[in-house]
């Protein structure tokens, strides 16, 4: 648990240091969530009906974004390569760091996104659930981006094709964010989709660490 | 014959899907068989050079 | 459990002759059964109710999708067994099981959509979660060939793309039971439930023997292609070499 905590307040300060560079996602979902009524329609009746999609399509893809900064440095440097080699467990450390990572630039995202959601004429009482939702969601995102993230560190070539490895295991999250959304949109409770949400974390976390080292593994050979 | 070529007015749907499915699966045993027959000629390939190389003759002084 | 058995399917030469001996008899195999179930589904099978002759496209359209879906099965299961336990031959049989279940997925995916039209009003419903999910497998596949189209190593390529695979193994039982666990356009499953099939036999018997026939297909192909892979990984050993050279490849 120590060593949890010693490579989660390693990476975050590490991370801290080069603080524009994390301001990049977050830049990207803003703008991404502006360029949708400029492709769209700038009326709010069609902004209110697809809200809940571009929000979650652009916090998806800027978790994308994201992803190359999780292991590309301290593959490079080399520190990747101690860390495997540290007597601490390797699936202790890809968690440290996913959290460290998520920490960074999932949970702006989750603080921005109302703004965002209010600027797509949601009614300001689905708030609660898009946040709650999105806290859910991006972490699982995170996880599921390691795993690309960690297949792909080790390739010259690799970087194009995160996306098309990690998108599609993405599915699921996309679906039952977007229905929770909905669901608040629509006055209903959204409690359903929301532990559905929460059993997608719980997998992830007991799983995702576990693949993503196997990955890591393979990658710096 | 008629009958069975109109299938009951889903003709064109039935016959699309049976007609796709023989190309793939075609295509499938085509692309297959090429794949294996590239591997064979390139493990020729390599044992042509083998045998075609000769013993060095080393002089001993 | 014969393990003497199982380690000698694990050498390279021996599976290859095997494979090479069995390749036309499955062959012949697959293309009897796909032509019977053929014909049983074409003529023999009275029209259906509801959808009269239009029920005929399930022929091709069911074992297209079971096999797309089995096909990432043996490939996730193969590439586990070769990263496990670091069989070479188990990481060639998933990377010749890719490209067979990518274009049966597709074929499920090309047949359920001309179905689709008559049946449901529409080519595609991004409602249907079993329809979104048998979408994601594709992409899977996608994702594992350009993975290991990127990766330079071969052996970096089998063991990336045994995590790949392994992680995305998930989506299979997410299809199987998605027309459970949601309100689809598919119906409930008629065939594995646990009271009987419930659908006729007349209807049932020329689909079972176009699963069979596409399964035979699919081994007959993937054992073809894994011989190609064998000879291309193995070219330089011994065994191949006099293969060829005794012109028994």
């Amino acid at each position: 648990m120590k060593d949890f905590i010693q490579v989660l307040t390693r990476d975050l300060k590490v991370s801290l240091r080069r603080w524009s560079e994390l301001c990049n996602p977050l830049i990207f979902f803003l703008m991404v969530a502006s360029l949708f009524p400029l492709a769209i329609s700038p009326e709010a009746p069609d902004l209110k009906r697809v809200g809940t999609g571009v929000l979650w399509i652009s916090a998806l893809l800027a978790s994308l974004l994201a992803l190359d900064g999780l292991f590309r440095d301290d593959a490079e440097d080399g520190s990747m390569e101690q860390l495997v080699l540290s007597p601490i467990p390797l699936t202790i450390v890809i968690a440290a760091k996913i959290l460290a990572h998520w920490l960074i630039t999932g949970l702006p995202l989750v603080v921005i996104a109302p703004v965002v959601a209010l600027s797509y004429y949601m009614p300001l009482d689905t708030l609660t659930t898009l946040i709650l939702a999105l806290i859910l969601a991006t972490p699982t995102l995170s996880v599921l981006g390691a795993i690309g993230a960690a297949l792909t560190v080790g390739l010259r070539r690799g970087g194009p094709i995160v996306g098309l490895l990690v998108l599609p295991l993405t599915g699921p999250v996309l679906i039952f964010g977007t229905r929770a959304t909905d669901l608040a949109v629509q006055g209903e409770s959204a409690a359903g989709p929301l532990y559905l949400l929460g059993a997608l974390l719980a997998l992830a976390i007991a799983l995702g660490p576990l693949a993503t080292s196997a990955a890591v593994r393979v990658s710096l050979e | 014959m008629m009958e069975f070529l109109r299938m009951g007015g889903y003709g064109t749907y039935v016959w699309s899907a049976y007609g796709v499915t023989l190309v793939i699966l075609v295509i499938n045993i085509w692309w297959t068989y090429r794949f294996y027959r590239k591997s064979r000629e390139a493990l020729g390939e390599i044992s042509e050079n083998f045998s075609k190389r000769q013993p060095t003759i080393r002089k001993t002084s | 459990m014969n393990l003497r058995w199982f380690h000698k399917l694990a050498s390279p030469p021996y599976f290859y002759r095997l494979a090479s001996t069995l390749g036309p008899w499955l062959g012949s195999l697959s293309i009897a059964l796909i032509a019977a179930g053929t014909y049983g589904g074409l003529v023999l099978a009275p029209p259906d109710y509801l959808q009269g002759d239009g029920f005929r496209m399930i022929y091709v359209h069911v074992p297209s999708a079971y096999l797309g879906m089995m096909a990432y099965v043996v490939m996730a299961t193969a590439a586990a067994t070769g990263f496990i336990w670091r069989i070479k031959l188990a990481h060639a049989v998933a990377v010749s099981a890719a490209p067979l279940g990518a274009s049966f997925t597709f074929l499920g995916l090309v047949t359920g959509a001309i179905w689709g039209k008559p049946m449901w009003g529409t080519f595609w419903q991004w409602s249907d979660a079993r329809l979104v999910f048998f979408l994601m497998l594709f992409f899977l596949y996608m994702g594992y060939l350009a993975l290991r189209g990127v990766t330079e190593d071969r052996d970096k390529a089998d063991r990336l793309s045994a995590v790949l695979a392994v992680v995305g193994v998930i989506n299979i039982p997410i299809i199987h039971y998605s027309v459970e666990w949601w309100t689809t356009l598919h119906q409930g499953p008629t065939i594995t439930r646990l009271d009987g099939p419930s659908i006729t036999m007349d209807m049932l018997v020329p689909l079972l023997i176009m699963i069979a026939g596409f399964s035979v297909f699919f081994v007959w192909l993937l054992f073809v292609r894994l011989r190609g892979e064998i000879l291309v990984r193995e070219k330089k050993s011994r065994w191949a070499q006099e293969l060829v050279q005794r012109g028994r490849v």
